[in-house]
């Protein structure tokens, strides 16, 4: 009973884990560099529905809040590649990585400038409901957490394998000049891959806001997030969500079964573990080269 | 009327002048070839074609049109085709979706429409696939349909990325180096290819290659380039025979010519 307890909030972790990382995975694709500033976006995502809802703030509808933030991450998102990143096609991955790593620390500023750094609780319909089944609790949040996750898991699916936008952006990661010359916008696709990585930022960062307080701090949980995708395989959507729920379920299995503070390193053992025996990630897709 | 004009092109990189005031012109249905030793500018010359470069000067005009300042996404959909030196094709997908990617740019469906996968959408994709299964038989491609292209080998990769070409329903192919790194036989059906192209399809052609062997057997006018610059212009024999040529490819200057 226990043991299910666990792994029902770990799922509901997971998927947060699992949606980060996911933005990590899309924007890898993309622009060929990891966006470690995937953690603040989900942050400021969280902070501005937040802003736009809570009663206190603006007190926005719950729904028009969220879509709201939706709306202006994928601007933020959008905005990001045309302003900083599209300077950077070419150069080292190295250049991306330094350039993201400060973006998160402006926005976990700005954040902190508006919200401040005490934590705040973001208002919704269903905060403290609760079912019991048979000893085993579940809540709201974390209900709604697995639904939303499978939905927008579903509306990526979609996107990606049915419509011309998400073919084309497929085709794009794989080969940028082949991409081009069968006609394909690759650097608009790459704002809209940002954009889209911001929208999936926000809906992890609600999320993660209905189950507690929120403080600027909270992307940290991007570097999870980063081993979550690497154990995925960094270029597979499937495997970053994956590898989320890995972690989501092991974390709190280990916090209760192995001593002292090995939850907290769990995500990093694990991360270790399939680097040595599998390097290119649980969902691999790469090839070994042929000579 | 010339289908593709290139007027004075010229791209620098830095001080290096890769391709400097380069003209030719190429009529509809011709199969037209670039030699011209390493470096020369060849290759240069179609990333400038297909907008992958910016041009330092110059203007390049496709069916009367004006294409120098178009992106190089735009490029398919006039109708330019190309294949590249070192193959550029989607490794993680099979050599049927490879082709099915040339027909983008012919995908008149909405986004609703793809998403509710409605008959029209069911429609087009069959047109599309029936498009692309001609492309397979002329190319003999049948028992690498459904392979992943990580795992071809380096000659099938070629030939995959000319039916990509074909896929988009060009009115001209632009073709690196079809025949380097393939066997005499492979080259040999290139070359029928290309005729067939020429003749069946109504395909204008324009290659750069090194096979003297392939260019003599195929093109009707060859343009010979060298460090940038135009050497000589006319059939593959007259090229051939052009002192500049030669001295380009032995290394030596004509005499009474600087080096």
């Amino acid at each position: 009973m226990e043991l299910l307890q666990l792994l029902f909030s770990g799922i509901a972790n997971g998927c947060i884990y699992g949606l980060v990382a996911l933005g990590f995975v899309l924007i890898y694709k993309s622009s060929e560099g990891v966006n470690f500033a995937q953690g603040d976006m989900m942050m400021l995502g969280a902070f501005i529905a937040l802003g736009l809802g809570n009663s206190a703030q603006m007190g926005l509808p719950f729904g028009i809040a969220i879509i709201g933030a939706m709306i202006i991450m994928y601007g933020v998102g959008w905005g990001v590649e045309r302003v900083f990143v599209r300077q950077l096609f070419g150069q080292p991955q190295f250049a991306l990585v330094i350039l993201t790593i400060a973006m998160g620390f402006i926005f976990r500023f700005i954040a902190g400038s508006i919200w401040g750094y005490t934590p705040l609780v973001f208002e919704t319909p269903f905060s403290g409901m609760n079912w019991n089944f048979g000893g085993v609790i579940l809540s709201a949040a974390d209900l709604i957490t697995i639904l939303v996750t499978a939905v927008l898991t579903l509306a990526l699916w979609f996107f990606f394998a049915r419509t011309k936008t998400g073919l084309a952006a497929q085709a794009a990661s794989q080969n940028q000049m082949a991409a081009y010359i069968v006609g394909v916008p690759v650097i608009r696709l790459n704002s809209l891959i940002w954009g889209l990585s911001g929208v999936v930022a926000t809906v992890a960062g609600v999320l993660y806001a209905t189950k507690g307080a929120i403080d600027p701090n909270i992307g940290l949980l991007g570097i999870k997030a980063f081993a979550a995708a690497v154990i995925g395989g960094m270029g597979s959507l499937p495997g970053a969500l994956l590898g989320g729920l890995l972690i989501g379920i092991i974390e709190p299995i280990a916090g209760r079964y192995a001593p002292g503070e090995l939850a907290q390193m769990s995500p990093y053992i694990i991360m270790l573990i399939v680097l040595i025996t599998r390097p290119g990630g649980l969902f691999s897709q790469i090839h070994a080269k042929k000579v | 009327m010339s289908l593709l004009v290139a007027k004075d092109i010229a791209i620098h990189f830095g001080g290096v002048k890769a391709v400097d005031g380069v003209s030719f012109s190429v009529e509809e249905g011709e199969v037209f070839a670039i030699i011209g030793p390493n470096g020369a500018g060849k290759s240069t010359i179609f990333n400038l074609i297909s907008r992958i470069y910016p041009l330092t000067h110059g203007k390049i005009s496709f069916d009367g049109k004006d294409i120098t300042r178009l992106k190089a996404h735009d490029i398919a959909q006039l109708g330019i085709a190309r294949t590249f030196q070192n193959i550029e094709l989607f490794d993680h997908s099979t050599v049927l979706q490879n082709m099915l990617m040339g027909r983008h740019t012919h995908s008149r469906t909405s986004f609703v429409e793809n998403i509710l996968f409605t008959p029209k959408v069911r429609q087009q994709e069959r047109d599309h696939r029936k498009r692309v299964e001609e492309m397979i038989e002329f190319l003999e491609l049948e028992a690498y349909r459904n392979k992943m292209i990580a795992g071809l080998p380096y000659g099938v990769r070629k030939v995959v990325e000319i039916g990509r070409a074909l896929a988009i329903g060009p009115k001209m192919i632009l073709l690196d180096e079809p025949a380097s790194g393939l066997s005499v036989e492979e080259s040999q059906e290139v070359a029928f290819w290309i005729e067939d192209m020429r003749r069946d399809m109504g395909l204008t052609v324009l290659m750069v290659e090194h096979d003297m062997g392939l260019v003599s057997a195929v093109a009707d006018r060859v343009l010979a380039v060298a460090n940038g610059r135009m050497l000589a212009e006319g059939t593959a024999a007259e090229v051939q025979a052009d002192p500049h040529v030669q001295a380009a490819y032995l290394g030596t200057a004509p005499a009474g010519e600087p080096a």
